[in-house]
């Protein structure tokens, strides 16, 4: 098991927003969580990404462990480092004011005299050939969705093996869409671990193996995504009838 | 050639100073306002990397400077004078010459430690509240000195004229013009090194986003912690070379006005341009002296430009460019790193 929460217990101030959530990755699958707003799916994803404050929430109880060891106390900068996590944050939190290239470049930070930088630039390129024609603009005047194609590759660039995704359609025209999710796809095939939070469980389910479903902090439905695509009850609430 | 232009032109600037002191060319009051350039040019430039490059807002810059020039005054009168405070010198005072810049440096240190005030907060808050925390922190260091007695409380402290001349003393040269000086540029090559390292990268991710900073693999706390112990330490050689300059130091001389003095410098060269912080820097030194005769109407006519240029260029002079941005043909020229 290369990600596994156990009953995780998470607080907002008094407010518990997940209540002993369980779920896991294997090494090569996609799997996502899905869910309507306030199900709990971002702040799953902060809470094992322990971002800084004030957006961390406190986990109470409960465990999150990668690779079989409990990350709850690692630092955010330590998980990308050293366990080659990564996340592609909602609202993308891009560096606006760098160029594309200096985005891609911020990424390298902790790898210092790393031979395989070079190989990964050309990379993130090849995948995304619009961020090499962009590479000298700021970022801020690239559209929604060629910022999240930087916010993807911009994740790469840490060296990920597990990266994971918040919303990646959100704002985008379908087109796009389906367009991020192939690439996505496809980064799968070459060995990338990816878990996906999806308020669009339709394409969610058409992409993810396995998924998960969450409703007011708590798994209401799991399964592969053939098995939730067929269930009534996922059919009605989340899949438009 | 490239490579010397900068360390050539430097070291001219030196000697054309030392040589026109010397001669009396330039008299004493052009030589210390010379110096308070200097000085500022540093204020400046280390509040920059705060204010400027990290995004942050400290507004309690003197607190540390009075840091510095407390304990490097406080060393080097113990040390190379007999003084009241201290009995007989503890080394041959004729060392003086070689001691000053390292009770410098300790006072620089001293500084950065109390740096650790408010780099410690900053790790938890930001914006507005670390403005306020590092408000606190100049008036804690403030009526910490006031309240020593020992080291003359309010009174302020003085007997460093001493220090200087024993220095002349052992060799005749305008010795504090050459230490403001070579300290100056001692700190903004620090402080350009530090900006075009790699964790000078990472102040300016900080500044845009910390959330995408740490995701990014930044260790956002220790970014933090560094740049505020740099900024913080290089303000107290600041403070120790205006109390070598002055010869005497009191606790008010490092309160919030003073402070306010610094923030001015950093808005009006722009936020992020060490070249524009050296500007502005030199812009208001010599704006207050040329505008003396004025008297009380000075401090109506220097606001008030102020806020004529924030208007039209709330940018300040140079934004966020350096000198090689705007004139990219000279970068053939000079190199410095």
């Amino acid at each position: 098991m290369l990600l596994s929460v156990e009953n995780l217990v998470v607080k907002y101030g008094n407010i518990e927003a997940l209540h002993g959530l369980s779920f896991h990755v294997e090494k090569g699958e996609i799997v996502t969580l899905i869910g309507a707003n306030g199900a709990g799916k971002t702040t799953t994803l902060h809470s094992v990404m322990r971002l800084p404050p004030p957006e961390a929430p406190r986990v109470v109880s409960g465990d999150i462990r990668y690779q079989g060891e409990s990350i709850l106390k690692t630092q955010p900068h330590v998980l990308v480092d050293q366990l080659h996590m990564a996340l592609v944050p909602e609202g993308r939190h891009i560096f606006g004011n760098l160029t594309v290239e200096e985005n891609l470049q911020l990424a390298t930070y902790a790898r210092k005299n790393d031979s395989r930088i070079k190989h990964d630039f050309e990379r993130v390129y090849s995948l995304f050939p619009r961020m090499a024609e962009r590479r000298l603009q700021r970022s801020e005047q690239l559209s929604g969705g060629e910022q999240q194609m930087l916010a993807i590759g911009r994740a790469l660039m840490t060296d990920c093996e597990f990266i994971m995704l918040d919303e990646p359609s959100m704002g985008l025209a379908p087109l796009l869409m389906y367009d991020v999710f192939r690439t996505l796809k496809r980064l799968n095939a070459e060995g990338l671990t990816i878990l996906l939070i999806e308020q669009n469980a339709n394409i969610a389910l058409q992409f993810a193996h396995r998924g998960y479903v969450l409703d007011t902090g708590e798994i209401v439905a799991k399964g592969t995504s053939a098995e939730l695509a067929a269930d009534p009850e996922v059919k009605k609430a989340y899949l438009g009838g | 050639m490239q490579r010397l232009t900068v360390p050539l032109l430097l070291l001219a600037t030196l000697a054309g100073l030392v040589l026109a002191a010397k001669l009396g060319w330039i008299d004493l009051y052009v030589q210390t306002t010379l110096m308070f350039l200097c000085i500022n040019i540093i204020m400046a430039t280390s509040l920059n990397l705060i204010n400027g490059y990290m995004g942050e807002f400290s507004c309690g810059h003197a607190g540390f400077m009075a840091v510095g020039a407390y304990v490097s005054s406080l060393l080097s009168v113990a040390l190379f004078t007999s003084s009241a405070t201290f009995g007989e010198p503890l080394l041959p005072p004729s060392l003086a010459l070689l001691g000053l810049p390292l009770c410098l440096l300790a006072g620089g240190v001293a500084a950065a430690l109390a740096g650790l005030l408010v780099a410690f907060p900053s790790f938890r808050t930001r914006g507005d509240y670390l403005a306020i925390i590092t408000l606190a922190a100049n008036y804690i260091i403030i009526s910490l000195v006031e309240n020593l007695d020992v080291i003359g409380g309010a009174r302020g402290f003085m007997g460093m004229k001493k220090v200087l001349n024993n220095m002349e003393e052992v060799a005749g040269l305008p010795w504090m013009v050459i230490w403001t000086f070579v300290g100056t540029v001692f700190c903004v090559w620090i402080l350009q090194r530090y900006i075009r390292s790699s964790m000078g990268k990472g102040v300016m991710a900080v500044c845009q986003d910390e959330i995408a900073a740490e995701i990014m693999s930044v260790n956002t706390n220790q970014v933090k912690l560094t740049a505020f112990l740099l900024s913080s330490g290089l303000a107290g050689v600041a403070g120790g070379l205006f109390a070598h300059v002055v010869g005497y130091v009191n606790p008010q001389a490092f309160n919030i006005l003073k402070s306010t003095e610094a923030m001015v410098m950093v808005y009006l060269g722009g936020m992020g341009s060490l070249t524009g912080s050296i500007l502005s820097a030199g812009l208001m030194t010599v704006l207050l002296e040329v505008l003396r005769p004025l008297q009380i109407i000075k401090w109506v006519a220097i606001p008030l430009l102020l806020i004529i240029l924030m208007q039209f260029r709330p940018e300040g002079i140079m934004g966020n460019r350096e000198l090689g941005d705007l004139f990219p043909k000279l970068k053939k020229y000079y190199r410095f790193k």
